[in-house]
């Protein structure tokens, strides 16, 4: 009894010296140089992996910042990090941080369930993207939001609420880091990606409706009807499809109260009214 | 009379409810105001040929096709078109209609009114194909696919058999199994019509075992025709599917991802091979077609010969309805569409509408999966919706994809089945759906 175990035991042993060396000369032999450029990066980076930079993740960002020169420095941007990473990752690398405007999400429909009340239930799977392809939604505006909240379920940083009053899913600019996901998760397509904007004042058309004015408004109260009237406040206002779009380069400082105040059934949203109240 | 056939993967039997199979076909009526949408099939929108003002008579083409994967539109009335503009359909998304206001019924000269049957088949292979295009005709059993295609053999394929769909496995659903029994000689000779375009002897009628009536009829009237002989199927759902079609009538497997071509197969409706006949032998465009209207909250349930373009509101009202709508369904039960818009057209695909009360239409509390694997038992396709269900909460699309959810035909037998109650159903549609978009 004792031999076999004894036997057993030497063999073990054997199999675990010839393991060790063989070990020994591969690891040797097919050693990769850690890049403690990127190592050091990456760990700057927030690890979220959200892919919002355009990479297949932080660490991936990190190997092309460290790789980078000068030039292709300038076009890399973690929207997620913001700032703050972009000149502490700059610092590492001795590149100048290039300055980058921050944006946050915005919902460009506003058919609460005030402005476009349901009319029909739907009892299906709480899902918009399943939603949208059985029917036109509950409020029967083929481009308005669904209300089911995929992108509150999407988001990876908990930035987008439902919010119970207008059943419209809110953006919390504060959490938001524009990384895109509600973007891509929107069957709609119903989310952009805008400058925050000076003391975060954003001035943005909250419809999506390239119907006709009147058959927009029959299901909506705050559609776009095509009117043209912000046309007339700032020219560089586009309409088309009677669908009015503001293209960012207009200062919402400037415009946006005016814009909001053209707006006859209320589709532009200014962010700033509050601010000039308090 | 020759053995039950059925297939053999799956299927269910839910409760049949064909509440309208003896009432006998009723003409509809014209309504006042008709609207006819240019797109009625898959593929391409018609090209709309009228315009605002324009005098039209019953036969007269209004669209017309855009492709080969597009079909001819028909005015179905006669008078004056007094709309050309995006109107909702059933699920409330907008297409282009054409607006028609009735004056009489008058028809065009060149189509046969008398009630005649006519069985000599005069024209030639390549003449039936082109009256079928002409015709507008698509398959009429639900998918909308136009037929012309489906007739014409591709170079290098081969066809030994015809199978003329006449399951109907959907509950509720009738208008097959009442044309079966009023118009069989048409559908045999339309059989006859579709084997000259494929240059075929044969042609199967497959039967629902639970339609009697429909098989007596075609039986009688098969006995003079050569090579068309009438298959009773066991009662099963989702029989109709083309697929399972194949596998109960001839044996035959179609792969994921070919067509019924690929087996030497060719399957067309019933209601096709009825609008290939009158086309081909009455030259009658497809511009009126037999819609069930049923459910538990109907007066009285039947089938109704519709003009293609009139409201589901009218035929609603033809049929009465006991108390305020619940739900409204476009098709069957199993695989229609629920209805936002009470006004929408008859279309050459709708089979039926459905008025379902509020309590009958509610979905039940959701529960936990249990793994019991009843799902996988009554999948036709061989697919696992559990296994489905879960990836897709994980967002796992490309894993879905691998286990072949792309071939789901989408029948409901497993939301129908799961004790649970999960729509497992909606999780499949939604694989498919983000499979697709990110291609």
């Amino acid at each position: 009894m004792t031999e076999i175990i004894l036997f057993n035991i030497a063999i073990l042993s054997v199999i675990a010296v010839i393991a060790a060396i063989v070990l020994y000369f591969t690891a040797k032999k097919f050693r990769v140089e850690p890049n403690v450029l990127a190592e050091e990066i990456a760990e700057i980076l927030p690890q979220a992996n959200c892919g919002a930079c355009g990479s297949a993740g932080c660490q991936d960002f990190a190997n092309r910042c460290a790789t980078s020169t000068a030039e292709e420095f300038r076009s890399l941007y973690c929207p997620v990090g913001g700032r703050n990473v972009m000149t502490k990752i700059a610092q590492k690398l001795g590149y100048a941080a290039e300055d980058h405007e921050p944006t946050v999400a915005v919902l460009r429909c506003n058919g609460s369930c005030e402005n476009a009340p349901d009319k029909v239930e739907y009892v299906g799977l709480k899902n918009c993207r399943l939603a949208s392809r059985v029917f036109v939604g509950k409020t029967g505006c083929p481009n308005g939001c669904l209300r089911l909240g995929d992108c509150v379920r999407n988001c990876p940083f908990g930035a987008i609420e439902m919010n119970p009053k207008t059943g419209l899913p809110e953006v919390n600019p504060d959490k938001c880091t524009s990384c895109g996901a509600c973007v891509r998760i929107c069957p709609r397509g119903l989310y952009e990606i805008r400058p925050v904007g000076p003391k975060g004042v954003r001035v943005y058309v909250a419809c999506n409706n390239k119907q006709k004015g009147a058959t927009a408004r029959k299901n909506c109260k705050a559609a776009c009807i095509g009117c043209m009237k912000c046309t007339k406040v700032c020219a560089d206002v586009k309409v088309e499809n009677n669908l009015s779009y503001i293209p960012t380069s207009v200062s919402a400082e400037q415009y946006g109260a005016e814009l909001a105040s053209a707006c006859p059934t209320g589709a532009i949203v200014y962010t700033g009214e509050k601010n000039e109240q308090n | 009379m020759s053995k039950i056939k059925t297939f053999t993967t799956g299927g269910i039997h839910p409760d049949k409810f064909k509440l309208s199979s003896d009432v006998a076909i009723e003409d509809a009526g014209i309504p006042e105001v008709v609207t006819i949408p240019v797109r009625q099939h898959i593929g391409a929108p018609a090209k709309i040929l009228v315009k605002k003002g324009d005098k039209v008579k019953v036969g007269t083409l209004i669209a017309d096709a855009d492709g080969i994967v597009s079909a001819d539109v028909h005015s179905s009335v006669s008078g004056e078109v007094i709309k050309v503009e995006e109107n909702e359909t059933g699920g409330g998304y907008l297409e282009k209609m054409i607006t028609i206001r009735v004056e009489g019924d008058e028809w065009e000269e060149s189509i046969d009114k008398t009630p005649d049957i006519v069985s000599e088949i005069t024209s030639s292979a390549e003449e039936i194909v082109q009256i079928i295009r002409g015709a507008g005709i698509v398959g009429m059993g639900g998918a909308g696919f136009p037929t012309p295609i489906k007739v014409t053999v591709p170079e290098g394929k081969k066809v030994d058999c015809l199978i003329l769909n006449g399951i109907e496995c959907e509950p509720y659903l009738t208008a097959d199994d009442r044309l079966m029994q009023e118009c069989a000689e048409q559908i045999v000779i339309g059989a006859k019509v579709i084997n000259k375009a494929l240059g075929i002897q044969n042609a199967i009628i497959a039967v629902d075992e639970n339609k009697p009536e429909a098989i007596k009829a075609l039986q009688q009237v098969t006995r003079r025709y050569v090579g068309v002989n009438v298959q009773v199927c066991a009662t099963k759902y989702p029989q109709g599917a083309e697929k399972q079609l194949i596998a109960a009538v001839t044996g035959r497997e179609v792969p994921p991802g070919c067509l019924p071509i690929d087996v030497h197969c060719v399957v067309q409706n019933v209601g096709t091979a009825f609008a290939i006949y009158e086309a081909v032998q009455k030259h009658k465009p497809l511009f009126e077609r037999i819609v069930t209207v049923s459910g538990d909250d109907v007066k009285k349930a039947g089938n109704f010969r519709v003009r293609i373009g009139t409201p589901s509101s009218y035929l609603i009202e033809k049929a009465g309805k006991k108390s305020e709508i619940g739900k409204i369904i476009f098709g069957g039960p199993m695989m229609g569409i629920a209805g936002v818009n009470l006004d929408a057209p008859i279309t050459k695909i709708s089979s039926g509408i459905l008025i379902l009360k509020d309590e009958s239409a509610y979905k039940p509390e959701v529960n936990p999966c249990i793994r019991c694997a009843t799902c996988v038992d009554v999948c036709p396709q061989g697919l696992e919706p559990y296994l489905i269900h879960s990836l897709i909460r994980n967002g796992e699309y490309q894993e879905a994809k691998k286990i072949h959810v792309l071939d789901c035909i989408e029948c409901g037998c497993c939301a129908y089945s799961c004790p649970a109650r999960i729509p497992l159903l909606d999780y499949c549609k939604l694989a498919k759906y983000e499979i697709r978009k990110n291609k």
